[in-house]
């Protein structure tokens, strides 16, 4: 343990904290501080126990040894009703907020201005408006919280922590379903909370982010804490190798290079994009990542004028047309809830087509069935794992076969012997730990569950992929392998159409990038072209 | 994960819930027999004598239970594809009045090799029938499968009333219909002389047949598999291919013709004749059944034999304690079962993980 010692008074202080899960040990001796003022970043891979370190500290789970204290005091054990009156506020990576409720009722929920028996909506919102203006949170008291995207939603949690009083706000991956835009306003939240005096704690897993607002970091890595030190004096390099426990090969703006970066260039011509992420690192760390041009063929998926209706409008995705050749990756940038969601479920076949037709190899898929559709070579890595993407209770196994099952029959029953055999193979491929294919899946932590995913969407013989947030909440070590896959695939022939919130990450991979917005891609453009300058105001609707 | 821990997993996932809520319930018991003055000990072992204790006690256990192992089923093939099925007592009902009906029509002559078969599958399609109701509005309209089976046992067990008492089919000053002999499942009192007298019969034969048929299609078939993903996530299922509302229509046509062939326990294996209202609860008792059985059709068998035990021993505690105590205790069960579930896995969780070094912990 070399943790450093923060000067001046501590927000939070916490020595060996110890926490079990049945039989999994999710802190094994952690220790955090947290100096008064400071914005402090705990950071580590999926399942190295940043989330439950900071739910103890948030009175979530009592530790099961070790002490916790918060500005002095010892709270070790204490319930979240005690943290919120000790003003320790912790918003949540899943929002925990009302939405048939406005955003000033959100706000006020539990502590509402009252007149005599009745809710006083009027002094509701003065409140919220206030606060608003002192700490340039910016908000619309009466709207509906189920009309806010995403990045709005947590400003409203950040409110709620702070109308609550809180002076140590605890965020659990806050930029994980933000857009770009979106995670500098947060930064620029945080900073001015800070200003007001409080004392922020974040979980992240991007490197990048944390460079560049976090005073200091803490590393955790198998319930551990590593490290502790301060962002000034250290770089990505050194915190990727701390979480992962070795050397991480990282690009310019903190992502993964894939291994088939040291291999031998393809035949293709590598593009002016490759010179654009290796300029500004040492030739040492890179020595040739190979992203293709765009092919002449025929195209592998072509969609023409589709249009499709999603939850709140009709035009979700509003006649869109777009090709992907052999070969290729196309990167779909753009703030999320403008139809992204809705063309990948409608390519899949989990969403009804109004008009327009989708084409693969030149076969009109438009008709077919999801089944059908997969038969055919279109295979989905779905943005939500969970609720899509696993049978959580299914064994590794089982769930390596999920819509293949029909292969792995014989007369109506499941071959067990060539289920597990072909398991095996996967998880192997795929480096799935832990390796035993009876587990179930929800046993696994979320980069290993995801990678579950992947290589059930990426058998040999697919000809499609539609990879949607493929690696959200995934650790750098698995970003890396599942961004190699990718890659892999590319090398093969096969057209992916990729969506992401993460802006590196589409720059990382595409060959050509498109900017969705409302509805269209409003801009096409080869991935020499394109850089987080040019793609931001197409995404927020500024230019057109 | 070694074998061995993979099993303590599945003992403590599984069992402990069920023996936990098994205690409580002997624990409520005992309270509930001292309060009536008597002694535990005299009452259970009363029970048990009246029950393990002689021929007709099991032959009686074992009738009472055949019927229960088919709505249980009934209702953990419903679960296991995400189904609340609340129909099993009517799908019950209105199997067992197929199978009366048939064996009416059928010619005196035919051999009982052709008839009893025919009378099973009226069975199991009487109570397809109701089944496939709630499964096509649930598939279709999007219409809760808890409310459709609900409202349907109330128009169905009507129906039957209806069917029986206004159209001249059963016997005069009677609600049931006339004696077919032709169908007549053996009871086991022909084979094992020891049983004269209980209502047991040849139908246990398949409810066991039955038991073993749901364990392959669940958890070896590849329908099973589909079934299952459906239930535990639905969406992941239909993103992969499997067309969920076709698997909730056939889980619901399944589930419907088990309980629905439950009904021939009675009707073919006991009095010969459709009786309204035979089904008494068995279809409801069948939830109980499922839940304490875990929606496995093992834990199901055994679910049925020890509620069939209870239901029957309540007759034999009848001069110690009032036999509705059983029918707390049943309760009790339910009750337990459905509260320990969760509780004992938070209990597993917050024992101090001894386990943890032989266990890999997430990588």
């Amino acid at each position: 343990m070399s943790v450093e010692t923060s000067p001046g008074p501590f927000a939070v202080r916490m020595s060996h904290v110890q926490k079990f899960f049945g039989p999994v040990q999710a802190n094994r001796d952690a220790s955090l501080e947290v100096g008064v003022g400071e914005i402090h970043a705990v950071v580590g891979e999926n399942g190295a126990g940043k989330s439950t370190l900071l739910r103890v500290l948030s009175g979530m789970y009592a530790p099961d040894g070790g002490t916790v204290e918060v500005f002095g005091r010892d709270v070790t054990g204490w319930s979240t009703a005690d943290a919120i009156a000790a003003g320790v506020g912790m918003v949540h990576q899943h929002f925990m907020l009302v939405p048939t409720l406005t955003v000033a009722e959100n706000v006020v929920l539990g502590r509402e201005p009252m007149t005599g028996l009745t809710y006083d909506r009027a002094s509701a919102e003065s409140a919220l408006e206030k606060l608003s203006r002192e700490t340039g949170l910016a908000c619309v008291p009466s709207r509906l919280v189920s009309e806010l995207s995403v990045g709005e939603a947590q400003r409203v949690e950040i409110l709620k922590t702070l109308y609550r009083g809180a002076k140590l706000l605890i965020l659990d991956e806050p930029t994980a379903v933000l857009s770009p835009p979106e995670v500098d306003e947060l930064w620029r939240v945080l900073r001015t909370v800070r200003a007001a005096g409080a004392t922020i704690v974040l979980v992240t897993h991007k490197l990048d982010e944390l460079m560049e607002v976090t005073d200091r970091i803490t590393v955790m890595r198998q319930g551990n804490t590593v490290t502790g030190m301060r962002t000034s004096e250290t770089t990505p390099a050194a915190i990727a190798t701390a979480m992962v426990g070795r050397a991480v090969r990282l690009d310019a703006s903190g992502m993964p290079i894939g291994a088939d970066a040291g291999g031998p260039p393809d035949q293709m011509i590598i593009s002016s994009a490759h010179d654009r992420i290796t300029e500004s690192l040492p030739a040492d760390i890179v020595s040739a990542p190979a992203p293709t041009p765009a092919y002449t063929d025929t195209p592998r998926l072509r969609l023409t004028a589709v249009t499709v209706a999603g939850s709140r409008s009709k035009t979700a995705v509003n006649a869109l047309s777009l090709t992907i050749a052999p070969g290729e990756i196309l990167g779909l940038a753009g703030v999320e809830g403008n139809g992204q969601t809705e063309l990948i479920e409608a390519i899949a076949g989990l969403r009804a087509v109004t008009s327009g037709t989708i084409t693969v190899d030149g076969t009109d898929v438009t008709k077919y069935s999801i089944g059908k559709r997969l038969a055919h070579g279109i295979t989905h890595i779905p943005e939500d794992r969970h609720a899509r993407g696993l049978v959580l209770d299914y064994s590794i196994a089982d769930n390596l076969i999920l819509g293949r099952q029909k292969q792995f029959s014989s007369s109506g029953a499941i071959n067990r012997a060539r289920t597990l055999a072909f398991a095996e193979d996967r998880i192997k491929a795929f480096d799935i730990r832990p390796t035993d294919p009876n587990l179930p899946a929800r046993a696994l932590s979320g980069g290993n569950q995801q990678k579950i995913v992947v290589a059930r969407e990426m058998p040999a013989d697919f000809r499609v992929l539609l990879a949607a947030q493929p690696t959200r909440g995934v650790d750098v070590g698995a970003i890396e392998f599942i961004h190699d896959q990718l890659r892999a695939a590319r090398r093969a022939g096969k057209a992916i159409l990729l969506v992401s919130a993460e802006l590196h990450e589409i720059l990382a991979l595409s060959d050509r990038v498109a900017v969705m917005y409302r509805g269209k891609i409003v801009t096409e453009m080869p991935r020499a072209a394109a850089s987080e300058e040019v793609l931001g105001p197409w995404m927020t609707g500024a230019q057109s | 994960m070694s074998a061995t821990t993979t099993a303590t997993t599945a003992f403590e996932e599984g069992l402990l819930p069920t023996l936990t809520a098994l205690l409580v319930a002997l624990v409520a018991g005992d309270l509930l027999i001292l309060s009536y003055g008597q002694s535990p000990s005299e009452v259970w072992r009363l029970m048990l004598s009246g029950t393990w204790g002689n021929a007709y006690g099991i032959g009686q256990v074992l009738y009472k239970a055949t019927t229960l192992v088919f709505t249980g089923l009934s209702v953990a093939i419903g679960l296991r594809a995400g189904l609340f099925n609340i129909g099993a007592e009517s799908q019950l009902a209105a199997g067992g009045f197929a199978a009366g009906v048939l064996g009416l029509l059928l010619p005196e002559s035919l051999t009982p090799w052709l008839a009893i078969p025919v009378c099973l599958l009226a069975a199991l399609l009487g109570g397809a029938l109701v089944g496939v109701i709630p499964g096509v509005l649930r598939a279709k309209f999007g219409a809760h499968e808890v409310i459709a089976t609900i409202m349907l046992n109330f128009i169905v067990l009507a129906f039957l009333n209806w069917a029986i008492s206004a159209t001249g089919l059963a016997v005069t000053e009677t609600l049931h219909t006339p004696v077919v002999l032709t169908t007549a499942i053996p009871r086991l009192a022909a084979y094992v002389p020891m049983f004269h007298g209980s209502a047991a019969n040849g139908t246990i034969l398949l409810a066991l047949l039955t038991v073993v048929i749901v364990a392959w299609l669940l958890f070896r078939a590849r329908f099973g598999y589909e079934l299952r993903a459906v239930g535990l996530q639905p969406l992941a299922a239909e993103s992969s291919g499997i067309r969920v509302p076709r698997v909730w229509i056939t889980a619901m046509v399944l589930a419907g013709g088990i309980a629905g062939l439950g009904g021939t326990n009675f009707v073919l294996g006991y009095k010969n004749y459709f009786e309204d209202g035979f089904s008494g609860g068995a279809g409801f008792l069948g939830i109980a059944v499922a839940l304490v059985g875990r929606n496995n059709p093992f834990g199901v068998l055994l679910a049925a034999l020890f509620f069939a035990t209870l239901s029957q021993g309540g007759l034999a505690i009848h001069a110690l304690v009032p036999k509705q105590m059983v029918e707390v205790l049943e309760g009790i069960v339910i009750l337990a079962v459905a509260v320990s579930v969760p509780e004992v896995r938070r209990l597993l969780r917050a024992r101090p993980a001894k386990a943890a070094a032989t266990t890999p912990v997430k990588a």
